[in-house]
């Protein structure tokens, strides 16, 4: 059974690299049963929407 | 010069190389003339140029030597002791619990995109970004701001793909606290 440290570290790696299939299995079976994941999966999905937008229009001049 | 690289396309990554430079060394002066002799090097250096590496992971490489070279002059060096030890010191272990659960439960953060638009949001943003180690803060702002692969970071920092992950998911889940008690409890509370 994965912890949710180990599972955010799944969510983290998911955004640097594809997992493989066991790793999108387990980690799948664990967000649906884990709130607290949940959140950290939008969140963490979020972080990096900000980030892409961080240069903002009118720092360029 | 390289049919791929004139002017206006470097000065199109100016303002990434800016952010960039601004957030390593603070100052926004010294950040300035950093990212000026970034793009005069590429201009001269634009025949060593391969191609192979995207136009902005190569600027990002030679403005990461410029930031070196600034920080040693500065007698802030991060050296590779220091790295290692941000490795063991950068900890998640104050999010989690010994067992792996997490000490305090992620909360839901309600309409997250409308603080895409608030110029304090911006701020806690850095706030937060200035919490992490030297090196954390690096490997992160490398990979989500200046876009480049985990492979193109090891090799400009010289770290492991294992280090570079561990510190990305560090990196990552302490600005994530961050925000959440910094920002989104906050903003919660007043509404």
């Amino acid at each position: 059974m994965l912890s949710c440290k180990d599972v955010s570290k799944l969510l983290s790696d998911r955004l640097d690299r594809q997992l493989g299939l066991m790793e999108r299995v387990r980690l799948r079976m664990h967000l649906v049963m884990c709130t607290g994941c949940s959140r950290v999966e939008r969140q963490l999905g979020f972080l990096r929407e900000a980030f892409s937008g961080f240069v903002k229009p009118t720092d360029r001049e | 010069m390289n049919a791929k690289l004139t002017s206006s396309n470097l000065a199109e990554h100016r303002p990434f190389l800016l952010k960039f430079a601004v957030l390593q060394v603070g100052r926004r002066e010294v950040a300035e003339d950093l990212v000026q002799e970034v793009l005069l090097a590429a201009m001269k250096g634009a025949d060593s140029f391969s191609g192979r590496a995207s136009v902005r992971t190569w600027l990002t490489a030679i403005l990461l030597n410029k930031v070196a070279d600034h920080r040693r002059q500065a007698g802030r060096e991060v050296s590779l002791e220091a790295q290692q030890e941000a490795l063991g010191t950068d900890s998640i272990e104050a999010i989690f619990r010994a067992n792996g659960s997490y000490a305090s439960m992620p909360q839901e953060w309600r309409n997250p995109e409308e603080s895409l638009t608030d110029k304090r949001f911006s701020e806690a943003l850095e706030a937060c970004l200035g919490r992490l180690s030297e090196v954390g803060k690096q490997v992160f702002l490398l990979r989500e701001l200046m876009g480049l692969s985990i492979e193109e970071i090891c090799k400009e920092l010289g770290l492991t793909a294992t280090n570079c992950s561990v510190l990305l998911h560090r990196g990552r889940m302490r600005l994530r606290g961050c925000l959440e008690d910094g920002w989104f409890a906050k903003r919660q509370k007043q509404r």
